[in-house]
């Protein structure tokens, strides 16, 4: 079938030859150093202005951060977020106008035990970083992933968020912040830090297990992801900051912004790739470097002198076909090289996006996925995708099965007590016996994880030879959960509101 | 060692299915398939006893099994459908000789009465004189666009109440992609809708009920049902970001087979922020047809062919569109601007 069935008549531009101009389109004096679209060219000091500029504009146009709040800066290393920490460095030491006013600190989450690094490793690079940190005065917080395997359950529960301030009150408290500025009060004290904590080797062990249970790298790419935030937001709440800046760029977004849709979050697209994100209640995650893109930064690094270092992660040295989230990024930067406006046209079209949730947020205690925090997405409606799937596999399935359930839920047992295994630190020798370590412990309760999470988390899930792995603080919140929906459904006839959860 | 069928457990299993991983015999298939087409057709509530349903056909496959699968369906589950193809015999010489040839064997297969609507009475213009004219870099345009209203205009010569199109998940899922690369957010909210209510005079209600059936099921119904289908692919050049888009979902259906289902729930699940600006659609102000613009984009593009001023229809001239209704003269300047086509 010809495939021009609408009226799409303009193509995408091509990529242009920028004409070089030789002089800086800004003052129009200085001669150009750096051309960041086709046409407009900077000298080295109007780049400089304009880039600072950006991330000002940012955080004014969006008014989310209030003069003396702790804010959390999460630092992987790599370009876009030591650029962030240097803009930030930058607007702290700018005149009282405009200065940022907030209270800065950074965190570094090591991921060198689930990509495979060797201790020597993953120490060179938290020393490398921990220098970068230490000439920023900034205090700082050095986080080996494995802590994810110690998280409370509360990590995975929606904290109420501090009542909004009304839209004045941001105004008054600028006023009363800059009368009452005194730099003292933000000059960050000092901290004395020691390197990474010791990671015991058998932690890195469960860690490892934990990812490699992942059959697919796309899935264990998406479980890092949710495990590394688990862990920034709990550091954040435990080090008493309210907002995560995250570095993420134009580029990034934009790659981010297909990998979501292309792993069915397209109801949650807004929140992965939107200015703020509250889906954790109490901390907001911001990514004030949406603007920027990846070459941009590039340039500013490098003209600027921003160190960064490089991290390895799970997909380093793999083909473009590896996962999702590669074959999308490759596809994204091929198709960027061709037609410079693609990053932009996608990053567009992520602002037009909603940020809350349909239907499903009226009530105030949304169900929420179990993994990514985001409100499920995953009621049965008539003529869906979802509904489809679920007949698909139902029509493909022996008719004995099929015809009394729609597909097997994906039990586990999990353990009631602490499984042994996230206590001595020994191996407890589940491989040899091949059974559950903890089987003698209380009769253990099964859970249907699939029922407690979002439609993108279930395709993870199912990606996974085995759900044990998962860490204590996440097994032992969907048992509560399935309890209270099971209590729920017991009473059901006697609740007059739908959906409401009493807590 | 042969596989057995993962849904009877008796028969030999003859494919794996590219949806979900099962394996299947023939018969179990072609119940799945067929079933699932109905599950959508009833959920979805498609259609309603009594009514003319047009299908497009095209010859090629996805409007073949289309055809195949409703006629199967509706006495199967007496749907109660007065069910006829349509089709649109664009003029193009070689291109449609071959596929009008397969659809008419499929009238006869099906036992279903069949018109074809060409260009010519139509428009006037065959699409070999409109390349005459135009060149065949923008010819695809017209194609497009003049296809678009021939099922309606035919529709509405044989009062077909609705007309149903070969789409398949993977058109969905290649056009969600599209329209993100694209940035057109209205588009993008609309395209996976599986069915469109009337929307003015000169439109015809549409529905897609293969949207979630996978092209490689649709190639496997055809082949082991030895259906007769024609590969038509547009012999003019294919559009150049559905071919990106394209080749991107192949890609992502090896890493992983639900992406095409994934995609199509993703862009069922999209909300747009309140407050950003949606196209008003209103309607051509000459033929009734849905447009954003007091022109439609046939008869703009008709306009231009007619007074020999082909771009008219291809760039952005909406300035033009009250000067054109209105009958005034186009100043020189502006015709000298229309006239030259790149070939
Ligand atoms: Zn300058
Ligand atoms: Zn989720
Ligand atoms: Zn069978
Ligand atoms: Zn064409
Ligand atoms: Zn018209």
């Amino acid at each position: 079938m010809c495939q021009v069935d609408e009226d799409y008549q303009d193509g995408l531009e091509r990529a242009e030859v920028p004409s070089v101009s030789k002089k800086c389109v800004k003052c129009k004096e200085a001669s150009a150093a750096v051309v960041i679209r086709a046409g407009d060219t900077y000298c080295r000091g109007c780049f400089k202005e304009y880039f600072i500029h950006k991330f000002r504009a940012m955080l004014g146009k969006n008014r989310i951060i209030f003069p003396g709040e702790k804010v959390l800066l999460a630092v992987s290393g790599g370009p876009s977020s030591c650029s962030m920490l240097s803009q930030v460095q930058e607007g702290l030491s700018q005149n009282a106008h405009k200065k940022l006013r907030f209270l800065p600190g950074i965190v570094y989450i090591d991921e060198g035990g689930a990509v495979g690094q060797s201790v020597e490793e993953r120490q060179r690079t938290v020393a490398e970083l921990q220098a970068v940190f230490k000439a920023t005065g900034f205090p700082f917080h050095m986080v080996p992933l494995e802590e994810v395997l110690d998280l409370p359950s509360s990590v995975v529960v929606m904290a109420p968020s501090p009542s909004e301030p009304p839209a004045s009150a941001y105004k008054a408290a600028v006023d009363h912040f800059i009368q009452s500025d005194s730099s003292g009060c933000l000059t960050p004290q000092y901290q004395e830090q020691t390197l990474l904590p010791e990671v015991q080797e058998s932690r890195t062990q469960v860690l490892q297990q934990l990812i490699g249970s992942a059959k697919t790298l796309t899935a264990r790419q998406d479980l890092l992801n949710t495990l590394r935030q688990h862990l920034l937001v709990h550091t954040a709440r435990t080090k008493g900051y309210s907002k995560l800046m995250l570095g993420d760029n134009c580029t990034r977004l934009a790659v981010k912004l297909l990998t979501s849709l292309s792993l069915g979050r397209g109801a949650q697209l807004a929140q992965d790739t939107g200015f703020s994100d509250s889906r954790y209640g109490d901390i907001i995650l911001v990514r004030p470097m949406r603007d920027y893109s990846a070459k941009e930064i590039a340039y500013y690094n490098y003209m600027f002198n921003v160190t960064s270092v490089f991290i390895p992660s799970l997909d380093t040295k793999t083909t473009d076909k590896a996962s999702i989230q590669r074959l999308t990024e490759s596809f994204v930067t091929k198709l960027q090289a061709d037609f410079p406006s693609t990053v932009s046209t996608i990053y567009r079209t992520s602002e037009k996006l909603q940020t809350a949730c349909r239907s499903s947020c009226t009530a105030d205690h949304p169900d929420r996925c179990l993994l990514c925090m985001c409100a499920l997405d995953t009621a049965v409606e008539n003529a869906s995708a979802f509904q489809a799937t679920l007949t698909s596999e139902q029509l493909s399935q022996s008719k004995s099965l099929g015809a009394t359930r729609t597909e097997i839920p994906r039990q586990i047992r999990a353990p009631v007590e602490q499984c042994c295994s996230s206590g001595g630190g020994e191996d407890c020798g589940r491989a040899e016996t091949g059974g559950d370590c903890c089987s003698s412990a209380k009769e253990p309760e099964t859970i249907d994880l699939k029922s407690l999470l979002c439609y993108s988390c279930q395709l993870t899930i199912k990606d996974m030879a085995s759900v044990e792995h998962l860490p204590q603080y996440i097994l032992s919140e969907a048992q509560k959960r399935q309890r209270r929906y099971q209590m729920r459904e017991e009473i059901s006839e006697f609740l007059l509101d739908d959906g409401d959860e009493g807590d | 060692m042969p596989v057995l069928c993962s849904s009877c457990a008796e028969k030999r299993a003859v494919l794996k299915r590219p949806k979900t991983g099962h394996s299947l015999c023939k018969e179990c298939f072609f119940w799945a398939f067929e079933e699932e087409v109905h599950q959508t057709i009833v959920a979805a509530k498609l259609f309603k006893p009594g009514e003319t349903v047009g299908i497009a056909a095209s010859g090629g496959k996805d409007s073949t099994v289309l055809a195949h699968v409703m006629k199967v369906l509706n006495e199967r589950y007496s749907y109660g459908l007065e069910l006829m193809l349509l089709s649109v015999d664009e003029g193009i010489t070689g291109y449609r000789d071959d596929s009008l040839e397969t659809v008419k064997r499929n009238q006869q297969q099906y036992e279903l009465p069949l018109k074809i609507v060409s260009y010519e009475e139509l428009y006037g213009w065959t699409m070999d004189a409109i390349v005459k004219q135009v060149g065949l870099k923008n010819n695809c345009t017209f194609c497009g666009v003049f296809r678009r209203q021939a099922l309606d205009r035919g529709a509405i010569m044989l009062k077909v109440d609705k007309i149903c199109t070969g789409h398949n998940a993977d058109d969905v899922a290649e056009t969600v992609l599209m329209n993100v690369l694209r940035g057109d957010i209205a588009r993008l909210r609309r395209c996976t809708a599986i069915s469109t209510a009337s929307e003015g005079e000169g439109v015809v209600p549409r529905c897609k009920p293969l949207k979630y059936a996978y092209e490689k099921e649709i190639v496997l119904y055809a082949y082991f049902k030895k259906l007769d289908y024609f590969s038509t692919e547009c012999i003019y050049s294919p559009n150049a970001y559905r071919g990106y888009a394209r080749t991107f979902l192949k890609d992502l259906e090896s890493v992983r087979p639900s992406s095409i289902m994934d995609i199509i729930h993703s862009g069922e699940n999209l909300s747009v922020r309140e407050g950003v600006k949606m196209p008003v659609q209103g309607t051509c102000n000459r033929c009734g047809y849905i447009s954003s613009q007091a022109l439609c984009k046939s008869c703009v593009l008709l306009e231009g062919l007619n007074r020999g001023l082909p771009k008219l229809g291809i760039g952005k001239h909406h300035r033009l569109h009250d000067k054109i209704l209105s009958q005034q003269p186009l100043t020189e300047k502006e015709e000298r601007k229309l006239k030259s086509v790149d070939f």
